[in-house]
């Protein structure tokens, strides 16, 4: 997989859609370089799943370019096909084939690339070869589907939402077979809605909100960029005056959520105890206390007021 | 799975449709087991061989003697309340009183053919009990001619019903449920050609049709002695044609839907008409002159009219020409339509 490297792997710009009038894709740009992990962070409804769709082949654009490995889709669909690793948000593959039958079924639609017992040790379910599956558990089925996109040997994967739905320990295992893949020269796109996802696998990053790209870059320099180093978020027996805690030095921001208020601060030692100082000030309880360091979740607040996850 | 050929994607596809098939035991069931169960039913049913006495209700003793030594009858003697019960009921066809004028009075339903027949053999008989005497001698000389029995002329319909069933049956669900389960999108994903997608379906069709054609005739030859009389090719010939056909109907109802709600009341709709009007368990000629022409176009009834030509009067191919005609005419119609508004997500 050395190919030139000034070529991006995917290049898109002005890129639009919208289904009636709901702008799903409301002009953006971004590059995918070879080799790098890159991932469309947002909420639900961010336009994540249309904007990879269409880099697929398998969305119309309204307008704007796509160029995937250097080829468009208007002139070289079929070839492209063969080089492209997919896999969508939900599917379900045929519940009555074993897992060996499925990846055979997959494999026949490629000129070149691992066999089918090849392609299931790529994803470590060899165990389960003749396994029906309908019987897998969610983990193994995304697993599987992974499988499927490795059949051609492609140069590019795009993985849309892959561990939606999954248990901790699942989406742990499906990390580590990314990594592996990455490690393997492999140059991914990836959807996701869990922060955490985009900062451990993501080379870099692009923010989308409502259609459009609203920040990009490492996931350590977005980070840097909304100027907070951690989060402190605590609760108290009763409500707590919020404008005192605007005034303590290294306070950058005071949110209140549900339960609880968060502080982005830039130093933790000194505003801790500023904390602590102002609740016993105002006679109150304190209930909890967590500190973190800052995440591309915060950025998403910072940058929208709202978390990532808001249900 | 070392063979080139087993590596081609048609051949990997057609197996996806053979391994659902037969890895869900209801689709046999209906498709290959139903058949014979309903042909034994109505066979055994409706069987040709010794028609027993005919049950007739009489109201005294009396009448009941001038009955006897009439072999064809089987008078049962009850009083008038409990011999129109029995006459509802459909347990007797004829119920034989006398009136206070000394008048016989048959009370039978005119529109039932046996009905009538019961009505003027018990006649007979107590015309002649009372000493009619015949001018003309007569005798019977029976024989019955296979491929005119009600056999006959079931097996041949339930042909053409499977053909029809399992073509709309199979295409509808498979390809409704790959769209539901987002199946279809991700294989179009991948380099396949489109073509190969519903190529793998009609070469399931063909592959099934041999089971699906062969367990009824075999089973009608076998248990009843039904004829193959037009000869196996003409009988291959006419069922690849017609499922073809129903293969096109079955690509077109499934073109759009995405759920299997709706894909089921299409399918139903297009086939129910068929069921009644088309002649699978009685002769399509008892509804009216005007909507003949109707009928006669329908898929189903083209091939079930050239079925049994073929198979019980042995008319070569030629003479089923029109039959062949209109069933190539709804497949070249459905399938321009299918392709042109399927929708492959």
């Amino acid at each position: 997989m050395s190919r030139a490297s000034s070529t991006p792997a995917l290049r898109v710009q002005g890129l639009r859609k919208a289904f009636q009038d709901v702008h799903a894709v409301n002009g953006i740009d971004f590059e995918v370089r070879p080799g790098e992990c890159f991932g469309l962070l947002g909420p639900n409804g961010a336009g994540k799943t249309t904007t990879i769709e269409i880099c697929e082949g398998l969305t119309p654009a309204d307008s704007g370019v796509v160029e995937v490995l250097g080829l468009r889709w208007e002139t070289h669909a079929a070839e492209l096909r063969q080089r492209l690793g997919i896999q969508l948000q939900e599917t379900q593959l045929a519940e009555k084939l074993t897992v060996l039958e499925t990846l055979e079924l997959f494999r026949s639609f490629f000129r070149q690339g691992p066999s089918a017992a090849e392609a299931l040790a790529l994803v470590q379910l060899e165990e389960k070869r003749n396994a029906r599956v309908g019987g897998l558990s969610g983990g193994q089925k995304q697993r599987l589907a992974l499988a499927c996109a490795l059949v051609g040997d492609p140069a590019l994967l795009f993985l849309d939402e892959p561990t939606t739905g999954l248990d901790p320990q699942a989406r742990r295992q499906l990390w580590d077979l990314i990594d592996q893949f990455k490690r393997d020269g492999r140059t991914i796109l990836l959807t996701t809605h869990y922060m955490d996802e985009a900062q451990q696998l993501c080379e870099r990053v692009a923010i989308m909100d409502h259609g459009r790209i609203i920040a990009h870059g490492t996931p350590r320099e977005l980070i840097a960029s909304i100027g907070v180093e951690h989060v402190v978020a605590f609760a108290t027996d009763r409500p707590v005056a919020l404008a005192p805690l605007e005034a303590i030095s290294g306070v950058k921001a005071v949110r209140t959520a549900a339960d609880r208020v968060e502080l982005q601060v830039t130093e933790l030692h000194t505003c801790v105890p500023a904390l602590l100082a102002e609740v016993d000030r105002q006679g109150l309880r304190l209930t909890s206390l967590t500190t973190h360091s800052a995440t591309l979740e915060d950025v998403f607040v910072s940058l929208t007021g709202r978390h990532l996850r808001d249900e | 799975m070392n063979s080139p050929l087993a590596r081609h994607p048609l051949v990997q596809l057609t197996l996806l449709r053979f391994r659902e098939f037969v890895r869900e035991p209801e689709a046999v069931f209906w498709a290959l087991i139903f058949p014979i169960l309903l042909a034994t039913g109505l066979g055994v049913a409706f069987r040709g061989g010794s028609t027993g006495p005919v049950n007739v209700a009489v109201t005294s003793a009396e009448l009941a003697r001038a009955m006897d030594g009439q072999g064809a009858l089987a008078p049962e003697v009850l009083d008038t309340g409990a011999a129109l019960d029995a006459l509802r009921a459909g347990r007797v066809l004829l119920v034989v009183e006398r009136d206070a004028h000394g008048e016989v009075v048959f009370r039978y339903d005119e529109s039932n053919p046996e009905a009538r027949a019961a009505r003027m053999a018990v006649n007979e008989a107590l015309q002649v009990a009372a000493g009619r005497v015949d001018p003309v001698s007569v005798r019977d000389d029976l024989w019955r001619e296979t491929g005119s029995r009600y056999i006959d002329f079931l097996i041949p319909g339930l042909v053409g019903m499977g053909i029809m069933g399992n073509a709309i049956w199979g295409l509808g669900f498979a390809i409704v449920d790959a769209r539901r389960r987002k199946l279809m999108k991700r294989i179009i994903a991948t380099p396949m050609p489109r073509h190969l997608f519903l190529g793998s379906f009609l070469a399931w069709r063909m592959l099934l049709l041999p089971v699906e054609v062969g367990v009824p005739v075999v089973f009608g030859a076998l248990a009843f002695g039904v004829p193959v009389r037009g000869g196996m090719v003409d009988l291959v010939v006419i069922s690849v044609v017609g499922s073809l056909a129903f293969a096109a109907i079955g690509l077109l109802i499934a073109s759009r839907a995405k759920t299997i709600e709706a894909v089921s009341g299409l399918m139903n709709f297009v086939m129910l008409p068929m069921w009644v009007l088309s002649g699978v368990f009685f002769s399509a000629e008892r509804f009216p002159d005007a909507m003949q022409p109707f009928i006669a176009i329908l898929p189903l009834s083209a091939l079930i009219d050239a079925l049994r030509s073929s198979m019980l009067q042995g008319v070569p191919l030629t003479g089923v020409g029109t039959e062949l005609a209109i069933l190539g005419a709804w497949t070249v119609s459905c399938f321009a339509v299918a392709l042109r508004i399927f929708r492959w997500r």
